[in-house]
Formats: structure tokens, sequence, C-alpha cells
């Protein structure tokens, strides 16, 4: 059925004081796709996925989750449409005061009110999904490498079964194979649950790997949105310099003193 | 010229969205607060914190105090032939006065910083976001419950600490200053009514609101790192502490001022 998309933004626009971060942001996720967006550092890709969440808000513009506007939503609603998402955070985000079981079970204890025996239980199940046994379930985040406390924090996005998730540059920091082994670990998880994924990254192996479209995001707008598989023959310089990573090319890093 | 006024305009403006900042950080708190779901376990662990792991320093503040106050007023009054007041004196000094203040900077010292640098650090590290995105209310798991746990425990541990002060002036007084036992109880009683107490109590009650709240606030203000982190720790003990110097004066006026 061609019905409504999961995610919608159209011309949304957001600044910190005279600068100007999102500057008419338009794009639809469709139920069950993964859209990659990419885009240098500072673009505004975080900021787009945290005017999303809410945890910012536009200025102006409209985000539509399952048709249903989220832009000056009450708190109480909020917390209803934040049930169906998940969050791999860049840093991984995971509560260091709480056991990485915890930490995989909270969605489920705190926001749908289960019991914590069970919880414990989807916790373990998620975490051997990501490939980790469950003793380390009882290890705190402080005591884990940095690959593992990706992997913990994706099973974290995964335990709730959300409908969405987003990915927040899930590879960076990790060495190649690992980056390779979370790629894969995304794919995978994403068709389990039949998520819809929006992720942002700036590393094309991985954007390539998990992205059924891409959209590139430069100085606050959308430049060029198109399949994965199109992004070699874009046609457009600025996703040609961005992908082969070159320093020359129309875009040109800021630099300031 | 314009440029310096330009500085004070933008200085008052910042001063003006600070305090509208912290008073609506301040309404959500308290609303929290009373407003279920509660977080017991939170709480409890908040309350122990506060509660228990703060005794040891603020009974050896409260008995250094009580001791040196009956020093330093046997000496002073025993120029005007008044040492029979000593006891008299420590009692409502402590109670009033001293152990609420004294207990309370100390409690800004270790709590208020502990606290500004958790939820600091939280916040530069996402995970007060993180908290968001899995339909948990910050205010509701990481401040309501400091909060209340602070405005609660701080009044018992004042208590402690008119008890201990009180002690620490009799250890001095009855072994040091040769004062007969019984005589120095029963002096340390005959003056002392209800309301000094309680209006201890009331202070610490306040004071324990306002050091949770200032730790609470600058952490979750907090931004840029560890440098961010830092400041946050230094500004919670700092504003904790001259507030409560603040807010001991208008509790005395309210209780004894005429």
């Amino acid at each position: 059925m061609a019905d409504t998309p999961k995610i919608q933004l159209s011309n949304v626009h957001k600044g910190f004081g005279r600068k100007v971060v999102l500057d008419g942001i338009d794009l639809s996720v469709a139920r069950g796709e993964s859209v990659v967006v990419i885009g240098g550092s500072g673009t505004g890709k975080s900021v787009m996925l945290k005017c999303i969440l809410g945890l910012l808000r536009p200025e102006s513009g409209s985000i539509k989750v399952d048709g249903e506007e989220v832009v000056g939503m009450k708190a109480r609603d909020r917390e209803r449409v934040m049930r169906k998402f998940g969050m791999l955070f860049q840093g991984g985000a995971l509560f260091d005061s709480l056991k990485v079981w915890e930490n995989v079970a909270f969605g489920l204890i705190q926001g749908h009110k289960m019991a914590r025996g069970p919880a414990r239980d989807i916790a373990i199940e998620k975490l051997a999904q990501v490939g980790l046994a469950a003793s380390a379930g009882d290890l705190f985040p402080s005591e884990l490498s940095g690959g593992m406390q990706k992997r913990v924090s994706l099973a974290r996005a995964i335990a709730t079964s959300p409908e969405i998730i987003f990915f927040d540059e899930p590879t960076t920091g990790l060495d190649p194979i690992m980056a390779d082994v979370i790629n894969d670990l995304i794919v995978k998880c994403c068709k389990e649950v039949g998520a819809t994924a929006l992720s942002i990254t700036h590393d094309m192996a991985s954007a390539r790997k998990i992205a059924d479209r891409i959209a590139m995001l430069y100085k606050g707008r959308l430049i060029w949105v198109g399949p994965a598989k199109d992004v070699d023959h874009s046609g457009n310089e600025y996703v040609d310099q961005f992908i082969h990573g070159r320093a020359q090319g129309p875009i040109t890093m800021e630099l300031r003193a | 010229m314009s440029d310096f006024l330009a500085t004070i305009g933008r200085v008052f403006l910042n001063f003006l969205a600070r305090t509208g900042r912290l008073s609506a950080f301040t309404g959500m708190a308290v609303s929290h607060v009373v407003r279920p779901p509660f977080y017991p376990r939170l709480i409890m662990r908040a309350m122990i914190e506060i509660g228990y792991y703060s005794l040891p320093v603020v009974g050896l503040t409260a008995v250094f105090t009580g001791m040196v106050l009956a020093l330093q007023s046997y000496s002073g009054f025993s120029r005007f032939a008044a040492e029979g007041a000593v006891a008299t004196v420590v009692v409502l000094s402590v109670t009033r006065e001293l152990a609420p203040v004294l207990a309370g900077l100390m409690v800004a010292g270790r709590i208020g910083a502990s606290m500004a640098a958790e939820i600091g650090t939280m916040r530069v590290t996402e995970q007060i976001d993180a908290l968001t995105t899995l339909s948990t209310n910050p205010f509701k798991y990481l401040v309501a419950p400091r909060i209340l746990a602070g405005t609660v425990m701080l009044p018992f541990l004042v208590l402690i600490a008119d008890i201990i002060g009180v002690f620490g002036g009799y250890i001095v007084g009855v072994y040091k200053l040769g004062f007969n036992s019984s005589t120095y109880i029963s002096r340390t009683w005959e003056f002392l009514e209800p309301l000094d107490v309680i209006s201890g109590l009331v202070k610490a009650a306040v004071f324990g609101f306002l050091i949770t709240l200032m730790g609470c606030y600058n952490g979750y203000y907090s931004k840029g790192g560890a440098q961010g982190v830092g400041a946050a720790t230094t500004n919670a003990v700092v504003s904790a502490a001259i507030l409560i110097l603040v807010f001991n004066y208008i509790i005395t006026a309210m209780f004894f001022g005429k």
C-alpha cells in the first residue's frame, strides 16, 4: 500500500542565534526503507535527527511521523510517539551507572512498564543478537571496549522492537572490521524487526552498505537524494567530491581562525 | 561607547534569560516531584547518598563547632562574669544557626558538586537525550528524586548535627572548663524552646532543596565537554553556598525578626 510515509519533513528550518543550520529540509522516508544522510561534519546532520526526536525544536516547517505532526506536540503525546523510536547515539550514550543488561532493558522497563525479570531475558536475547555473551550483561559500560559499547548501544536501540531506528554515525571511531560488523548488524536487525531506518554518517562504506536511498546534506539543504546504487553517477559534483573524499572541488572547508 | 552600552545590554539580557530559565527549571522540577510516576529505587539511592554518606562530614563539623563554641564563649563571657551562660549559648547557636548553615555548606560541597558533575557528564555524553528517546522524562528520572531526597534528608542530618554539636560543647564544658555535668545539661535544656530547633530544621529543608536544585540545574545545562562540566560543578557549589547564606537570613528574619 502506498500509504503515508513513516517520516516526512517539509521545509524544516533551524538555526542557533544567527547561524542557520537547517535551511528548508524536505525528506520523506517510506515504511521499511533505510535512508542514509551523508554530509560533512557540522552540516546539521545531528540537528536534523534531534529535530525529529523533539530534542530540538525547529523554527518553522513540519515534521510528521506516521502522518502525525510532532512539532509543538505536548509532552504526553510525545512520550507515546517516542515509543516508536530507537536511537543509536554517536558516542553510545550508555548509562554508566547501570549494568549493561539494565541499559538494554531500560526502554522496556521504563517506557513499556515491563517487570525486571522478563525485561532481563529480552535484554540477554538482544545482546546475543549483536554477538555479546550473556555474561557481558552484568558488566558496567565502562568495562567494555568501544566496539562492544557500540554493540550494546545497538542492542538498546532495538530492544523495544521500535518501528523507526535512528543511527547517528554508527561506525565513527571504530576500526574498519568492527565498522563492517556493525554495518552487518544494522542491516540484519532492521530486516528482523522490519524497521524503518534513518542514519547519518560520513563513512561512505557504511552508507553504501545500509542504505536503500542516500541523501546529501550541504549548507542546510539536501542537495541530492537518490537510490544508493546511483550515488556513484549522481552527476552532482558536490556528491562526487564527497564520496571520493577530495579536498579540491565545489565544497570548500571554511577554515577560520 | 556603543560597544560599552552593547556589553551592558548583553549582560543584562543574559541575566534575565538565566533567571527565566532557572525559574522554569524550578517549576518543572517541583511539578515532577509531586506527580507520578515516581521512582522509589532512585529516591532511595539519592537519600542514602545524601543522608547516610554525609553523616561523617556533618558529624565532624558539628562536634568541633560545638567544642570551639564552648571554648570561645567561656573565654569571652568570663570578661563580664557570665560563664554560666555557656551551655545556653552553645545550644541556641547550634540549633538555630550553626548546625543548619554549616551542615548545609558541607553538603553543598559534597552533594551539589557530585550531582552537577554526574548530570553534567550525562548531558555532554548525550545520556540525557538517550533518556528522552527511551520514553523517560529526564526531569522525572534525574532531577525529581534528587530534589525530593535533598529536601527530606537535610533536616534529619541537621537534627543529628544538633545533638552532636551540643554534645561537643558538653565535652569541653565538663572535661576542660570544669562545669558540673548535671548543671551543664540542665542549663542546656532550661532556655531551649521548640521553635529554636524547628526553625533550624525548616532552614535545613530549604537548604536541601537549594543544594540539589543548584546541582541539578547547573549539571542539566552544562555544555562543552570536560571544561563545561567543571564549570557546572563550581557554579553549583558557589551558587548553593551563596543561596544558603541569603536564605538563612531571610528565614531567620521570618522566625525571629520583629
